[in-house]
């Protein structure tokens, strides 16, 4: 009981932090918009070339943008976690009785709502451009974001305690979020890729994600690639959870 | 179990055998805190002066539970530091070095949620927090963020982040360092009124002042071992007689011609200066003038000064701490 409360309490002061914060939602939501307007019409043109995936442009860009998010919203957590530390903030929780997980849980918890609300405005949002959706894909569509900021909100509490100094924290994350991102095929599908790329691709976790959400989206909530993408990615964050767990127990006694 | 009885019946609020702690750094291990033994007495504010880099904030995070000690034991509110970390965690509380209150939250809700991390519930822990405001004078700025807070503000605030839970045992770390005097002086008020209401205060500074006004008792530590321990009068009566400073040209002559006459206790200088250690120091200064006349020596400066902290502090460890906190 105890734990959970103190889970609780921890998930509402980030909450209540980031709801206090008049930008959040504008900061978070202009780029997506962005690529929504300036980048997907460009996809339009693409969509008739063979190798193409089914489903039009909308239905192949806007799956990967909410992959995207959830990689580079979460990511960045670290950052905070680093600020904090510095401050003595984290010092002065560590002191008192409260359960040293629920420290991680709280946080990795509000992330991950944040994450999921955004997602949803911008499903949303993109539908008059002509985005079409399955409603139950698009609770799938959630879930998979969900998972996928669970993993990266982990992995950057762990490098972010590991650190602990803004500036490496950021070359590690970018360095490694970037080539993640460009080899998932969530700007542009890597069906148009060649072949060596496509093998390479097959390596990143990542680019599984994607295909399970173009797939959900279409309403084929059953097919391989879905069942492939899902246990993926929910393996993947519960060992990066593990890890994030292990490191503060360890980093935050 | 029956030796915490024991401890906590005998009015020991802290005691440490050999605490120890070793980090690691690229030139090898090196001993922070090194062997330190001390006692605090419940009810008394208890000081721990040293420059910086002594080993002072180690030693408190140790004690706090937030750093494991390479070795040694500890008793802390009646709690064995190693062996019951959550126990001592609910009877201390601790303000650190670099606060902790977040910037981009009002302190009124930073009083609530550390109350909530305590274990209270909402209305407890709202009806906690304005009596903290009350208590340490931030109604006014209760619900402004901390950003917008005064140092002084910022100071009481994480203070009360650490009464939170009314804890018989406070650990503060340099309280007023970076603080005007008058703010000082007010977070001075704070902690005797704290005592007044039953808390034993264990603090760190490297004022001299502060230690002299403030504190009961005080160990005086340096690179990480305590040099001398006792009340500021005590300290400073180790030192009997008075102190003679000179300004002299050449201090290194002056040393010389000096130190073996026997009205001075103890000679010791650098830089043009010259304290000197005698029993009376009327009869001595114009000895004194003789001999540094004699040996050809210019004089620039004498004064004479009952001992003060720093003359303790010097002849434990042959440097001025107040040098150093300049
Ligand atoms: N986490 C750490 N890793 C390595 N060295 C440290 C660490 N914390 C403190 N030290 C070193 O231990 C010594 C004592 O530091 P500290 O306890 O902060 O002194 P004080 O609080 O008296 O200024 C210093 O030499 C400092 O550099
Ligand atoms: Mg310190």
């Amino acid at each position: 009981m105890k734990p959970l409360i103190d889970v609780w309490l921890v998930f509402e002061r980030y909450l209540g932090l980031l709801l206090r914060n008049p930008a959040w939602l504008a900061t978070a939501l202009v780029q997506p918009i962005l690529y929504l307007v300036l980048f997907a019409p460009l996809l339009k043109s693409l969509a008739s070339l063979r190798g193409f995936p089914p489903g039009g442009a909308y239905n192949v860009f806007v799956p990967g943008l909410l992959v995207q998010l959830g990689l580079f919203g979460s990511a960045s957590v670290g950052f905070s976690l680093i600020a904090e530390l510095r401050l003595g903030v984290v010092e002065r929780m560590r002191v008192t009785p409260v359960s040293r997980l629920a420290l991680l849980l709280g946080r990795a918890l509000r992330d991950v709502l944040n994450l999921v609300v955004q997602a949803l405005i911008i499903t949303l949002i993109a539908i008059p451009f002509g985005l079409r959706i399955h409603p139950l894909g698009l609770v799938m569509m959630l879930g998979l974001v969900a998972l996928i900021g669970l993993l990266f909100a982990s992995l950057s509490y762990t490098v972010a305690l590991w650190l602990r100094n803004e500036d490496s924290f950021a070359a590690v994350v970018f360095t490694s979020a970037l080539p993640l991102l460009l080899l998932s095929g969530v700007l542009l599908p890597l069906t148009l890729a060649p072949a060596w790329l496509q093998n390479v691709a097959r390596a990143n976790p990542l680019a599984y994600a994607v295909n399970a959400a173009r797939a959900v989206f279409l309403g084929h909530l059953t097919q391989a690639s879905v069942v492939q993408g899902v246990s993926i990615m929910g393996a993947l964050a519960l060992a990066a959870l593990v890890l994030a767990a292990r490191s503060v127990s360890r980093a935050l006694a | 179990m029956s030796l915490r009885t024991d401890r906590s019946r005998a009015g020991i609020m802290v005691e440490t055998r050999g605490l120890r702690r070793v980090f690691s750094s690229r030139r090898g291990p090196v001993a922070a805190v090194a062997g330190v033994d001390l006692q605090v007495e419940e009810g008394e504010i208890f000081g721990f002066l040293g420059p910086n880099g002594a080993g002072k904030t180690t030693t408190l995070r140790m004690l706090t539970t937030l750093l494991p000690p390479t070795s040694g034991d500890a008793w802390v509110a009646g709690c064995d530091l190693r062996r019951q970390p959550r126990q001592v965690r609910e009877r201390i509380g601790y303000v650190g070095q670099t606060g902790g209150a977040d910037l981009q939250v009002t302190g009124r809700r930073e009083l609530v949620f550390q109350s909530c991390l305590y274990g209270m519930g909402p209305a407890e822990a709202r009806q906690r927090a304005a009596e903290l405001l009350s208590l340490l004078d931030l109604e006014e700025c209760a619900d402004r963020r901390v950003r917008t807070y005064s140092g002084g503000q910022r100071r009481r605030l994480d203070i009360g982040l650490g009464l939170a839970h009314r804890p018989r045992l406070l650990f503060l770390d340099e309280p007023t360092t970076g603080l005007d005097p008058q703010a000082r002086f007010r977070i001075w008020e704070e902690v005797r009124h704290l005592q007044q209401l039953g808390t034993t205060v264990f603090m760190t500074t490297h004022y001299l002042d502060e230690a002299d006004a403030l504190c009961d008792r005080l160990a005086i530590i340096d690179h990480g071992r305590i040099v001398a321990e006792g009340t500021p009068q005590e300290l400073k009566r180790r030192i009997a007689g008075d102190v003679v400073t000179i300004g002299v040209g050449d201090s290194d002559r002056a040393l010389v011609a000096l130190a073996g006459q026997p009205f001075v206790r103890e000679a010791l200088g650098a830089d043009g200066t010259v304290r000197l250690y005698v029993d009376r120091g009327e009869t001595a200064m114009p000895a004194i003038l003789r001999l540094l006349d004699g040996a050809g020596l210019q004089l620039h400066a004498i004064s004479m000064s009952r001992p003060s902290l720093d003359d303790v502090f010097l002849r434990q460890t042959g440097r001025s701490l107040r040098e150093q906190a300049a």
